[in-house]
């Protein structure tokens, strides 16, 4: 660990803005939506003071933002964006154009619930409503994961020319405060060197984007960028081991807790984790064998990783803190599609747990892992 | 006209004789190459070619049709960003993709004054899907999506932008290139938001003989439909020759799009223009 490091007290939000201050962004596009606002109002308050040298650009709407932040990456600045629901949707067209473009845009969502009717809590669908547009997704526990992520996304991102959506959950981390190692900046230089793409727009090149092309060259398009996507695991799983050797904090793009020797393991993503774990330890101290699995790396899926992860484990139980309106929780259909075929596969059951942002307590999410050992496995997800 | 290097190619894929690709070629040529252009779909980004190709010697970024001017603000910001202010961004959009979906990514980027000069290329309709009204299409005009004509009549974008107190909006005709080059080459010195409203008619959508082109754009002038402006901080008005001196009818004549108008509705067309005529001059 640097002896340089700082430590403060820091929402999940200023954690995200603190992270992205590090990166060194050119150009920065943001518009505010509760409860992502107070990233934005960090950022500007940084500019205005000096301490971030980069184009701010407040347009009128999320889509203007996403717009805006792919032709600055195509031109070779490092670019940031922060969003929140309402304003991912906003963008959906956007998203699809940032990755054909190729464009390493880090842009932090803070999971909050879509809109009609409105609300604003914690629920993950408008994301993982994104899980097609091309974005590499990652999904944060903590303020301190949420700013060692938004490095590690620049690092990704740039490796693979894909862009990187970091997901925090609305309240429970956005607005929670927690101790956070903020990195010296030198620290993050090493890990992070300016961007400078082989390709981009400049006259003295020529060079352009976006025109028509045949059956066969979008095709092939299309084929390298999914296997821009299969580089991911190995990519992420390398910028959080030099990260860890860095800082002494390492992530993964799974994490296994107390999964040795377990026979039931919980899976989930977000803040649900943070619960999961207590619940893990309760179950433990009465004498069940139980583990949890974080998917912090949910797009591209990890699947081998999480084959490799629940191979000889019996019973799984996955908690959707989102919900897909006539197929369910997204992570359970996600989980069953990457596990389908493996050899003694263990029953996996979805809970739809803590859409809308309602409460689920540690002693809930036990009772529903002792209940998923003795009831019958039903493909459906079930409301919690 | 020393300028003029042919930065758009031959060989594009507009219709033969397309009056758009004729003023493209000119207004590149005024702009030079250390320029980057916005091309949302239109029938501009059919001239610029499909991949690999590229019908501009100068790059290019096709952008989504709503995002024109947030897209050219991104590209502003990061060559601001990245040392290159000289480099001009230009974007040449469709009268769809400026009136319309693009409207209001146009009108925040005038307010904020973004380093850009936005060329609408104003065929008065969708002419790359076949053809429909815009909010630009003019009263009475026939288009695919209008077929009794269109009930309501032409938005003013010149106006409209220069209420946003941008340093510089003008309309131009292809029908009259020196004026034309006059107000890019006026515009490309300027800093901030410059908008210039190019009147190009669509042999096509506005069924026009392929040689008529240009004599159309002229006579939308003479007649006063099309008065050619500048408007300089939102409120220094100049109005440019030709003045209205024709009348409405010599410019509806020939356009398949108004055929059939009866007298009383070319009679309400030349009250719609003698009013906008006298409009305009109240300002100057
Ligand atoms: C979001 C979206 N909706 C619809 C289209 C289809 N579209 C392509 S070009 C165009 C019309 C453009 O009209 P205009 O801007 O006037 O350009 P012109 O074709 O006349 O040159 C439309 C509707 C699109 N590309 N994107
Ligand atoms: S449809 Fe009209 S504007 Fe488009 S290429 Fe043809 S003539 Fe030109
Ligand atoms: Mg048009």
């Amino acid at each position: 660990m640097s002896a340089a490091e700082t430590r403060s007290l820091l929402t999940g939000n200023h954690a995200v803005a603190w992270g992205a201050r590090l990166a060194r962004p050119k150009v920065v596009p943001v518009y505010p939506i509760t409860p992502q606002t107070p990233v934005l109002e960090l950022l500007t308050e940084f500019q205005a003071a000096g301490g971030l040298d980069a184009e701010f650009l407040t347009p009128e709407s999320e889509h203007s933002v996403m717009a805006a932040c792919i032709p600055a990456s195509l031109a070779g600045a490092r670019v940031f964006t922060a969003t929140a629901s309402q304003g991912l949707m906003l963008m959906h067209e956007l998203l699809h154009y940032a990755s054909g473009a190729r464009a390493p845009i880090v842009m932090a969502n803070v999971n909050r619930t879509v809109a009609s009717p409105w609300a604003f809590w914690p629920d993950q669908t408008d994301s993982l409503a994104q899980r097609d547009t091309g974005w590499v997704q990652l999904y944060v526990e903590s303020a301190q994961e949420a700013l060692d992520t938004v490095l590690q996304a620049f690092r990704i991102a740039e490796a693979v020319s894909l862009p990187v959506m970091l997901n925090l959950d609305a309240f429970y981390v956005s607005h929670a405060l927690e101790p956070v190692h903020v990195p010296p900046q030198a620290l993050v230089d090493a890990y992070l060197p300016a961007y400078a793409p082989e390709h981009f727009l400049d006259p003295e090149r020529g060079e352009s984007w976006g025109n028509v092309v045949t059956q066969d060259m979008y095709r092939r398009h299309r084929k390298s960028l999914g296997e821009a996507m299969a580089r991911v695991p190995e990519v992420a799983a390398e910028a959080d081991r030099e990260w860890q050797a860095l800082t002494g904090r390492g992530w993964g793009i799974t994490e296994r807790y107390r999964c040795e020797g377990a026979d039931l393991v919980i899976v989930s993503l977000g803040s649900m984790c943070g619960t999961a774990r207590e619940a893990v330890d309760a179950l433990r101290e009465a004498g069940i064998a139980a583990g949890l699995l974080k998917v912090r790396l949910f797009r591209p899926l990890p699947a081998a990783e999480l084959r490799a992860a629940l191979a000889g484990v019996r019973d799984v139980l996955v908690l959707d803190r989102n919900f897909s309106p006539g197929a369910g929780g997204v992570l359970h259909q996600e989980l069953r599609g990457a596990l389908y075929g493996m050899k003694h596969a263990p029953d996996v059951r979805g809970v739809l747990a803590g859409v809308g942002g309602v409460n689920v307590s540690a002693a809930m999410i036990a009772e529903l892992a002792r209940g998923a050992r003795i009831e019958d496995i039903v493909p459906e997800a079930v409301w919690a | 006209m020393g300028l003029m290097t042919d930065l758009l190619c031959s060989g594009h894929a507009a219709c033969p004789g397309c009056v758009e690709a004729l003023s493209l070629r000119h207004v590149l040529g005024a702009l030079g190459p250390d320029t980057v252009a916005v091309i949302p779909p239109s029938c501009l980004a059919i001239m610029a070619g499909p991949q690999p190709l590229s019908g501009l010697r100068i790059p290019v970024y096709q952008p989504a049709l709503a995002t024109s001017a947030a897209s050219a603000s991104g590209l502003r910001r990061a060559l601001d960003a990245l040392g290159k202010k000289d480099t001009q961004v230009v974007v040449f959009a469709g009268d769809g993709g400026t009136y319309d979906i693009g409207f209001q990514a146009l009108s925040s980027a005038a307010e904020r004054n973004e380093n850009i000069l936005y060329v609408c290329f104003d065929n008065e309709g969708y002419m790359n899907t076949g053809a429909q009204k815009s909010s630009s299409t003019p009263h009475f005009a026939r288009t695919g999506s209008t077929p009794a004509g269109k009930p309501t009549r032409k938005k003013n974008l010149t106006a409209i932008m220069a209420a946003h107190e941008i340093p510089y909006a003008a309309t131009a005709s292809s029908g009259f290139l020196p004026d034309l080059l006059r107000k890019v080459e006026k515009a490309r010195a300027i800093r901030g938001m410059r908008l210039i409203t190019l009147l190009v008619p669509c042999l096509d959508g506005w069924g026009v003989p392929e040689d008529q082109g240009i004599a159309l754009a002229r006579l939308a002038v003479q007649t006063g439909v099309f008065p050619l402006y500048e408007v300089e901080d939102g409120y220094r008005f100049t109005l440019n020759e030709p003045h209205k001196s024709r009348p409405v009818r010599d410019y509806l004549e020939g356009q398949r799009r108004y055929r059939e108008l009866d007298e009383g509705v070319v009679a309400t067309l030349q009250r719609e223009v003698d009013e906008g005529w006298a409009r305009l001059l109240a300002r100057l």
